[in-house]
């Protein structure tokens, strides 16, 4: 990193003149997105209550809707790009993604194991039931 | 219906004379200063200056004062518990009844860990980060006189839960279904719970507020790979903040819904599954543990080099070191319940992981000791406590990697060996490194030394005492004796509990040493007044006077090299420095939401664990006025004309080197 790319710190008001965003293009990809974001939650109910998929994918579909739906929301709404500015960005969405996935599938992973030593659920309910 | 919902005088603990003993003395102290600083007609001082600050600095200092006076409300449950071990042997029950030993040990987790632990990090990083990068402020002012002040409505909870009520009887963890409304039904778990929530905002949004300071506000110049190792280990732990602390928000979230609106997350029926909470739990509480400990590593890092004389032995390898820890932290969770049921399979992975994560750790251990090979050491207080912590974190890491060995930990689980593995690594890691980051930083805050004799005086007490405190503890948890024993029947433990006892009077001896020391310092500081680089430091804060004027720089700094300030002290004197151009500055305005949103926290919190509804609704009115009038203020930013500037300077002339 060099001197060209730093950030203005509070109260240093001359290096970096403020780029001004045109409006109309910024309110054009709020539009854009909203209706996406719309698009798939109408989607979401509609893949829920639909008989045309096969019943056992419709779990999966809303899974693949609900991830669209986050990466909209990153792209239209909180202007994650590829360009050179968003490094940081980037990088801590991967932070993100990264510890999620660690965090989810070390759970998934740790609780299925622990429910694998559990009394199996009919010997449970004997028990119960004596 | 009830206007003051399960609130009445059954209460207040009337008949526990400790209690009351602790809580009127408690009364009678805030009484007092509240008094004499009315009388003295500070209060308008305090409120422009400090309560309403939004000066890093000053919050800062805030957060370290918070962490100390807790410090003695932790210290003092600790000598309570030792002391009921030392005598509840055999037949004897000692003094504290179950209930209330219970409400200590608990207690004294919670406080130690959020309470002293966390500020005192937290205020370190607050005052010093901005320093270190060159610049004039963290990133968002006011958000962070918000964090610091939901921190203290944390705090006031935690300490108006002596008096009115009780504290949690279930361990700092308050794991499920103990925790449950079923088994806990009184306001104790409450109080616990919306403490935690309440500070842990606080923290989060110091995280996002550091994470965004280091990543977008550096000195001209400052590349990732300039910075100071302090700013990198911070950035590694504010990370692990905003990622881990959600997760902590979210699991005490469900287990508030379990407890008020009859949900089933973790209870024994309905489907619950108690373990989730235990999982949930320690993915916060490992990275914690990292949290805790990194900006630590931060401080021996320039304390190491800065009094060897000598650049930091390989900075990369620390910085890699340091990131391998922030990502790492994350895979080793499981070691905390091995004894859950698991597989081999499962236990074994997180094993391993575990004594992965101390390779970082020992290449840390390593680059200290080469920076003081060689170097010319000066050993002022800030390295005894460096080279303290060297000793005694190895061992507590190499007690830790035993542990991580799952069939060991099947023998050493919940035992007195595990309390004496997290309180070395604590003790010997976080205290020791927060007691270097204060005796060096102390007099960049008030431009004053503090006090040779009496720090040296509490570094001998604290490290003496926590062997004579702790080494025992290992030594029991061999013989078999579990944690958390109000009494215990077998006197062969007795003889080690004592000396146990005795080692946590030594800490209590250095404990009194440091508040001597601030006392003796503050008495004489015109003897021990300094300039702005005290130590012969290295690094951008020590070019500026001590204590920094508000604005922090004049002129923000141009760096050019790692230990930018060391460089161009050595070149000072061969070249000419070109005079300064001044510019005025805009520093951000003081705020009072962050006060006046802690005080509606605290009626919320108050509120929801004695169920007066009314009031949460008004608290959470009223925190959405508060910041509704922030968001529509008019100007945000007092100006610094040019000439206050030159002047400061030129006033300062002989502190500021250059």
């Amino acid at each position: 990193m060099t001197a060209t790319s730093y950030n203005r710190a509070p109260g240093d008001r001359s290096i970096v003149t403020d780029k001004e965003e045109p409006i109309s293009a910024g309110a054009l990809v709020y539009t854009l997105g909203l209706a996406l974001a719309v698009i798939m939650t109408a989607l979401s109910f509609w893949v829920a209550n639909t008989s045309l998929l096969w019943a056992a994918g419709v779990p999966l579909g809303l899974a693949v809707l609900a991830i669209a739906q986050m990466g909209i929301h990153l792209v239209f709404f909180l202007h994650i790009t590829t360009g050179p500015d968003n490094t940081n960005n980037v990088m801590a969405l991967a932070f993100g993604v990264l510890i999620v996935l660690l965090v989810m599938a070390g759970s998934l992973v740790i609780m299925t194991n622990l429910n694998g030593s559990m009394m199996p659920a009919d010997l449970m309910d004997m028990q119960m039931h004596y | 219906m009830n206007l003051l919902g399960k609130l009445d005088w059954s209460a207040i603990p009337f008949d526990q004379p400790i209690i009351m003993g602790a809580g009127a003395f408690m009364v009678l102290a805030i009484v007092g200063i509240l008094s004499w600083v009315t009388l003295k007609g500070y209060v308008p001082y305090l409120w422009r200056e400090w309560i309403t600050s939004v000066d890093h600095k000053r919050i800062g200092v805030m957060y370290f004062l918070l962490a100390l006076v807790m410090l003695l409300r932790g210290f003092s449950d600790a000598i309570m518990m030792r002391a009921q071990q030392a005598v509840a042997a055999g037949g004897a029950q000692g003094y504290l009844p179950p209930e209330h030993f219970d409400q200590v040990f608990s207690a004294h987790g919670t406080i130690m860990i959020f309470f002293v632990a966390m500020p005192f990090v937290i205020g370190l990083m607050n005052f010093v980060l901005p320093l270190q990068l060159g610049v004039r402020d963290v990133a968002f002012p006011t958000l962070n006189s918000v964090s610091f002040w939901l921190t203290a409505s944390g705090v006031l909870l935690i300490n108006i839960s002596l008096v009115v009520g009780e504290f949690a009887k279930t361990g700092w963890i308050a794991y499920p279904p103990l925790s449950e409304l079923q088994f806990s039904p009184g306001v104790g778990v409450d109080y616990y719970l919306w403490s935690l929530q309440i500070s842990g905002v606080g923290t989060l949004l110091t995280g996002i507020n550091f994470v965004t300071t280091i990543l977008k506000l550096r000195a001209p110049g400052m590349g990732y790979m300039r910075m100071p190792v302090f700013c990198w280990t911070s950035l590694a732990a504010n990370l692990l903040i905003v990622a881990a602390f959600p997760v902590l928000t979210a699991t005490l979230g469900m287990l508030l819904l379990d407890r008020y609106l009859g949900f089933h997350f973790f209870t024994v029926d309905g489907q619950g599954n108690a373990m989730m909470y235990v999982n949930l739990f320690w993915v916060w509480g490992h990275p914690e543990v990292y949290i805790l400990i990194l900006p630590p590593f931060g401080i021996f890092s320039e304390v190491v080099s800065t009094f060897s004389g000598k650049p930091l032995f390989g900075y990369r390898s620390m910085v890699a070191a340091t990131m391998a820890i922030c990502v790492l932290s994350f895979l080793v969770w499981l070691h905390h319940f091995f004894t859950m049921g698991a597989s081999a399979d499962v236990n074994g992975f997180f094993g391993i992981m575990t004594m992965i994560i101390a390779v970082p750790t020992g290449v840390k251990v390593f680059n200290w000791l080469f920076t003081m090979y060689g170097g010319r050491v000066r050993f002022e207080v800030p390295i005894l406590w460096s080279i303290g912590f060297m000793v005694t974190f190895v061992i507590g890491g190499m007690t830790g990697v035993l542990m991580a060995v799952p069939p060991a930990d099947f023998q050493l689980h919940n035992s007195l060996f595990l309390v004496a593995h997290f309180h070395n690594v604590i003790i010997g890691g976080v205290v020791f490194g927060v007691m270097a980051g204060y005796n060096y930083w102390f007099p960049k805050a008030f431009g004053f030394k503090l006090d040779e004799r009496w720090g040296r005086a509490s570094f001998w007490c604290w490290l003496i005492g926590f062997y004579v405190a702790f080494m025992p503890l290992y030594v029991l948890g061999l013989m078999g004796m579990t944690r958390r024993m109000q009494h215990y029947d077998n006197p062969a433990w007795q003889p080690w509990l004592v000396v146990a006892a005795i080692g946590t009077v030594i800490i209590l001896g250095g404990i009194v040493s440091q508040i001597v020391q601030l006392v003796v310092s503050i008495r004489h500081r015109d003897r021990l007044r300094v300039t702005g680089d005290p130590w012969n430091g290295r690094t951008l804060e020590w070019s500026t006077a001590s204590p920094p004027p508000a604005w922090n720089f004049a002129v923000l700094p141009q760096v050019a090299e790692r230990d930018n300030y060391w460089v161009t002290k050595q070149r000072a004197n061969a070249e000419q420095v070109p005079p300064l151009q001044y510019e005025p500055i805009e520093t951000p305005k003081n705020s009072p939401v962050g006060f006046v949103n802690a005080f509606f926290a605290v009626a919320i919190g108050f509120a929801l664990i004695w169920h007066i509804w009314w009031m949460a609704g008004l608290g959470l009115f009223g925190t959405f006025l508060t910041i509704l009038i922030f968001a529509f203020r008019d100007e945000d930013e007092t100006e610094v004309p040019e000439a206050q500037l030159a002047q400061f300077d030129r006033a300062h002339q002989s502190e500021v080197a250059i």
